[in-house]
C-alpha cells in the first residue's frame, strides 16, 4: 500500500518540452503542407465537387465540366480523388500510359482538349483494387491516413502547372472533403451534384452543411439525371436551403450539346 | 511524440533508428544530461500508422521523392506505371554510379511500381557519398541509414 503515499512525479506536459529535436514531427507535417501551397501557388481555384450521396453523376458531371471548361479556352485539371473507384480518365477518353517522373514531380496525363488530369486509375494495374503494404490487421486505424497521405501527395507532387480551375472529384460521403480542407491552404470552393430525388436531398444538405462549417465557399448545386426516372425538385430546395443557385440541370441523356448550355450558365460563377 | 526524463527534468534527443524488416520499428532516445537510453518500440500497425503520415521519426534524411508513399505503400500499382523523364539519372552533375551485377539482380527484384523511386534513391545515396559503385552491401546501409522498410 506504499504507493497511495508515494510523491506524484513532477512531469512537464508536451508543450511544455520545446527543446529541439531532431525528428521534428510537425516541422515534417508542416513541410509537406507548403509543398501542397507551393504547388498550388499558380492555380486561381480549387472546386471540390461533392454530393455526399453516392451514384448521383459526381464524376460524370466533373469530366464533363472539366471538357468544356477546357473547349472555352481555360486551363483545366482534375483531380480523382476516389481512390477506390477512379473513373475520370475514362470519362475523359484518356488512354493508360507511363507517367513520366521528374525530380520535382509527375506530369499529369492531358486529354484531348486539354484537361490535365491524375488519378489513382493511371497507376493501379487492369482490374485490380487499391490496395496497401501493411499490416493484415486493424487496417482501418491506418488506411484512412494513407488515403489522406495519397491526396496530399496527388496535389503537390503533380506537375499542375498555371491553372483557372482544379476541379477535385470528390467519393461519397464527406470525409475525403474534411481531408482536402485540411490540406489546402484556404477552403476551397464547392460544387455540389445531386439527383432530383428527395434522398439525394437528404445527403447533399449534409454534405454541403460540413462545407459551410469548413468556411467553403458554396458555388452552387448542378442537377445531374433530370427528366429520367427520378422524381423530386432536390436542387431547388437545396437552393432555397443554402442561397446558391442551381447552376444547371443536366439531362438524363445530356447530348453533345449539353455542355455547351452548362458552361454558359457557369460563365459567371466560375 | 516527446520523451522526457523525468529525474534530469530534460527532452530526450532521438539517437538512433532502427527498422527490423518485420513491420516493427526501434527508436532510441537519450538523456543529453544523465546519458540514460530508453528505446521506443512499435508494434506493425503502430509502425504503419507513423509511415502512413508521411513523417519519419527522427527525421528524414533524403529529399522527398514524388508519390513517395503511394510508390512505397501500393501494393496492386502497374509495373509499368512511370518512366522517368529524359536525363534523370540522379541528383546533381556528372556520371552515375555505377551498379555491381548483383545489385543490379537484388533491384531487379523490387516490384516494377517502385522500383523507379528506389533505384533514384539508392543513386543520391551513393553520389552524396562518393560512392562509385552501388554493391548489396551499399543497400543494405543505405536501406539501415534512409530508413527504407521494404526496399
Amino acid at each position: 500500500m506504499t504507493h497511495l503515499f508515494a510523491m506524484p512525479l513532477n512531469i512537464r506536459t508536451y508543450h511544455e518540452l520545446t527543446e529541439a529535436d531532431r525528428s521534428g514531427l510537425a516541422d515534417q507535417i508542416a513541410t509537406q503542407r507548403r509543398r501542397v501551397a507551393d504547388r498550388l501557388a499558380g492555380v486561381r481555384r480549387v472546386v471540390a465537387v461533392l454530393s455526399g450521396k453516392g451514384g448521383v453523376g459526381k464524376s460524370f458531371v466533373t469530366a464533363g465540366l472539366a471538357r468544356e471548361l477546357a473547349r472555352s479556352g481555360r486551363a483545366t485539371g482534375v483531380l480523382d480523388a476516389d481512390f477506390n473507384g477512379p473513373t475520370i480518365p475514362a470519362l475523359l477518353s484518356l488512354p493508360v500510359a507511363r507517367c513520366t517522373l521528374h525530380e520535382d514531380g509527375i506530369e499529369p496525363a492531358v486529354s484531348v482538349e486539354g484537361v490535365r488530369c491524375f488519378s489513382m486509375a493511371l497507376l493501379l494495374e487492369e482490374g485490380r483494387p487499391l490496395a496497401f503494404r501493411g499490416p493484415e490487421t486493424e487496417g482501418h486505424v491506418w488506411r484512412e491516413t494513407l488515403e489522406a497521405a495519397t491526396l496530399r501527395e496527388f496535389l503537390a507532387d503533380v506537375a499542375w502547372g498555371a491553372l483557372d480551375e482544379l476541379l477535385v472529384d470528390l467519393p461519397p460521403g464527406v470525409q475525403r472533403f474534411q481531408e482536402l480542407v485540411e490540406l489546402l491552404p484556404a477552403p476551397p470552393t464547392v460544387l455540389a451534384v445531386t439527383i432530383p430525388t428527395p434522398e439525394s436531398r437528404d445527403a447533399v444538405r449534409r454534405a454541403l452543411r460540413a462545407a459551410a462549417e469548413r468556411k467553403a465557399t458554396l458555388l452552387g448545386v448542378v442537377e445531374n439525371m433530370v427528366g429520367g426516372p427520378f422524381a423530386g425538385s432536390a436542387a431547388d430546395e437545396i437552393a432555397a436551403e443554402f442561397a446558391i443557385p442551381v447552376l444547371a440541370r443536366v439531362p438524363f441523356h445530356p447530348g453533345d450539346g449539353a455542355w455547351d448550355h452548362i458552361i454558359s450558365k457557369l460563365g459567371s460563377s466560375l | 511524440m516527446k520523451f522526457l526524463c523525468v529525474e534530469c527534468d530534460r527532452q530526450m534527443q532521438f539517437e538512433e533508428r532502427r527498422l527490423p524488416g518485420d513491420g516493427t520499428l526501434a527508436a532510441a532516445f537519450r538523456c543529453p544530461t544523465c546519458g540514460r537510453v530508453v528505446a521506443l518500440l512499435t508494434n506493425p500497425m503502430e509502425t504503419q500508422l507513423v509511415a502512413s503520415l508521411g513523417v519519419k521519426i527522427g527525421g528524414t534524411t533524403i529529399a522527398p521523392q514524388p508519390l513517395e508513399t503511394v510508390r512505397g505503400m501500393v501494393t496492386t500499382g502497374r509495373d509499368d506505371a512511370f518512366e522517368d523523364g529524359k536525363g534523370e539519372t540522379g541528383k546533381g552533375k556528372g556520371s552515375p554510379p555505377a551498379w555491381s551485377p548483383e545489385a543490379q539482380e537484388r533491384l531487379a527484384r523490387v516490384p516494377g511500381f517502385v522500383r523507379g523511386m528506389v533505384r533514384r534513391i539508392y543513386l543520391d545515396y551513393a553520389k552524396d557519398r562518393g560512392i562509385a559503385e552501388i554493391t548489396p552491401a551499399v543497400m543494405d546501409t543505405a536501406r539501415s541509414e534512409l530508413g527504407l522498410e521494404g526496399m
